[in-house]
């Protein structure tokens, strides 16, 4: 536990590889909630080379509990980045042909401005005095990050689950600075089944007495427990019935018989148990009640009158929707809604169900039929993009 | 992954149906093919018509292929996925040789001609005399295909030359062309009753509109 503290320690003292880059001290970042962030600090990872024309730029999103380390080994974890099989010289994301960026959101905890970073009118953690950020925050401060990067348009924004909805965002609010976008396993909107599981998430981690009413990093404490469960609870929408059965099945954890008592009996217990622990070792638990409610609050169609098709009416950026059959958290009756919104305004889109028994998390994983179909479609932008 | 050197689908390498489908549409229009299987037919109009074209397509493994040659394509049916589309989005909607597997080809009719001021219909015809006497001396219904028997078959809805010009009439649509194509690949228009075309065609392709008023 001491060493982790300390990572994450080193972290908000800026402590990290890769790239910082601290920007509105002359203008503020205003967010949906009224309230606006000057300065903010945006962490980034990049690979590969901005061309001349610098129009090779790819943005990768991350998701709920990922980070801007999409590729090569974690700093933190020591483990391959999250995109790592995506991500790399003749990969999908081929760093020979693309700059590859990659951020860690707002309200994340890897560098950029979140809830765990220091407030500068305090001197002290921001807690619960951090505003509540929305997924379009997160996409405006990307955008900022592309300013300071000299990139006017973006051949490409790509992402999943989380990822796919600031892909979605930007793309309905930025079509001029987008050529083409892949949702993956995404959503245009939260449905009620998301926000209950992510509040009971949240409810566990305010419910650790430890969490001190968001206040914990102040008193040297830390709602490990809380986190814990949140992440056990999520995990378990990550996947399926039938990958569970296949991994688990009912089969006992190093031990012969049932034990009677509440020890794990179970491997599902174990691993649940094993996830639980190694997140909290990267994540800061205040950050996940932040970003959980950005996810919460998304919704496309909200200031479009409930109608999703205006949030694209009139764009010409080139679409590719994907979803995963066994994905049960955002299944592919939303990618289908969000396909017959872009239909609607005759938009420029792709879409296919990945047959797959891996639930959602198949975006973080080396499916064949993923890999073909993005392959495909990224190497025919780049063609009509001329690269 | 694929190169971008892929040489485009050429004329000649098409289905005959197709091939007579490409030189009725005009060039640089927008096109929505549905039922687009390997994209073979976008492949063409995109390369060497100029269209902006998109596709339907029921199987994954189509959908791949059609993307993965940069198409944009979607994964969908003739059923319930032509409603999505606003009035007059393109300027040709194609169903090649899939109304005879659609569960309600009326609707299907004027979904096609709601969202496309032509629309492009081949099919196989029932009425071919080798598929006459199919019923007439062998006693067996006639199916398309090798390996297909009547009761596996996907075509739940095959229909004759006569058949299609019936609905299209029912529809109040309008044809502007008609052909058939038999297995060699040689076209014939259809004259007025399609009566001699009912008997001798293979397979039938209909150029229709709504009809204006």
């Amino acid at each position: 536990m001491a060493t982790t503290s300390l990572s994450l320690l080193q972290v908000a003292n800026g402590n990290l590889p890769g790239h910082l880059v601290k920007m509105g001290l002359d203008k503020p970042l205003y967010l949906d909630s009224g309230k606006s962030l000057s300065p903010f600090v945006v962490a980034y990872e990049t690979y590969g080379k901005l061309n001349q024309d610098h129009t090779n730029a790819v943005l990768v999103c991350h998701a709920l509990t990922g980070d801007q380390f999409a590729a090569n080994p974690h700093p933190l974890t020591g483990k391959p980045g999250w995109w790592d099989h995506m991500i790399g010289p003749d990969k999908i994301l081929d760093t020979n042909r693309f700059f590859v960026i990659c951020a860690n959101i707002l309200g994340g905890c890897l560098g950029s401005t979140g809830p765990a970073s220091i407030n500068p009118s305090t001197g002290k953690p921001w807690g619960l005095d951090f505003p509540v950020i929305t997924i379009s925050d997160m996409v405006r401060a990307q955008i900022r990050l592309l300013d300071h990067l000299g990139i006017d348009k973006l051949f490409l924004a790509i992402g999943g689950s989380m990822g796919g909805m600031q892909v979605l965002d930007l793309a309905s609010r930025y079509s001029d600075r987008i050529f083409a976008a892949v949702p993956i396993a995404a959503a245009p909107r939260h449905s009620a089944q998301n926000i209950a599981f992510h509040e009971v998430g949240r409810q566990a981690i305010m419910a650790d007495p430890d969490w001190c009413q968001g206040g914990y990093l102040n008193n040297d404490k830390c709602p490990t427990r809380g986190l814990a469960v949140a992440r056990m609870e999520a995990h378990i929408t990550y996947l399926s019935e039938p990958a569970l059965h296949r991994k688990f099945g009912r089969r006992l954890q190093g031990r012969e018989e049932l034990a009677f008592g509440f020890d794990a009996d179970f491997q599902v217990e174990s691993y649940l148990r094993h996830q639980g622990s190694t997140f909290v070792d990267r994540f800061d638990p205040n950050s996940y009640l932040y970003i959980t409610r950005a996810m919460d609050y998304f919704d496309l169609s909200e200031g479009h009158n409930g109608n999703l098709a205006q949030a694209f009416v009139g764009t010409d950026v080139r679409f590719c929707v994907m979803s995963f059959s066994s994905d049960w958290l955002y299944p592919t009756t939303e990618s289908r809604t969000l396909v017959r919104a872009l239909n609607a305004v005759a938009a420029n889109v792709s879409f296919i169900e990945i047959e797959t028994d891996k639930g959602h998390d198949a975006f973080l994983l080396d499916e064949p039929e993923m890999h073909r179909t993005l392959s495909g479609f990224i190497d025919g932008c780049a063609l009509q993009m001329g690269l | 992954m694929n190169t971008p050197e892929t040489p485009s689908v050429m004329l000649k390498s098409l289905r005959h149906d197709l091939r007579l489908i490409a030189g009725l549409i005009a060039e640089n229009c927008r096109v929505l093919d549905v039922g687009c299987g390997d994209g073979a037919l976008l492949d063409y109009l995109v390369n060497h018509k100029g269209s902006d074209a998109r596709g339907i397509e029921l199987s994954q493994n189509g959908v791949n292929a059609c993307v993965s040659r940069g198409l944009s394509v979607i994964q969908g049916d003739a059923d319930t996925d032509l409603l999505d589309y606003p009035e007059q989005a393109f300027d040709y909607v194609v169903l090649s040789r899939t109304l005879q597997a659609t569960r309600q080809p009326e609707v299907v009719l004027s979904n096609l001609v709601r969202i496309g001021k032509h629309a492009l219909v081949s099919f196989v015809n029932f009425g071919h005399w080798k598929k006459r006497i199919e019923l007439l001396f062998r006693g067996r219904f006639p199916v398309n295909g090798q390996m297909v028997n009547w009761y596996n078959s996907q075509d739940i809805h095959p229909c004759t030359i006569l058949d299609f010009v019936m609905i299209c009439k029912n529809l109040g649509l309008t044809v502007e062309e008609a052909m058939t194509v038999d297995s060699q690949g040689t076209k014939k228009t259809i004259s007025t009753n399609g009566i001699s075309a009912n008997l001798c065609g293979e397979q039938a392709i209909f150029l229709l509109s709504r009809e204006r008023f």
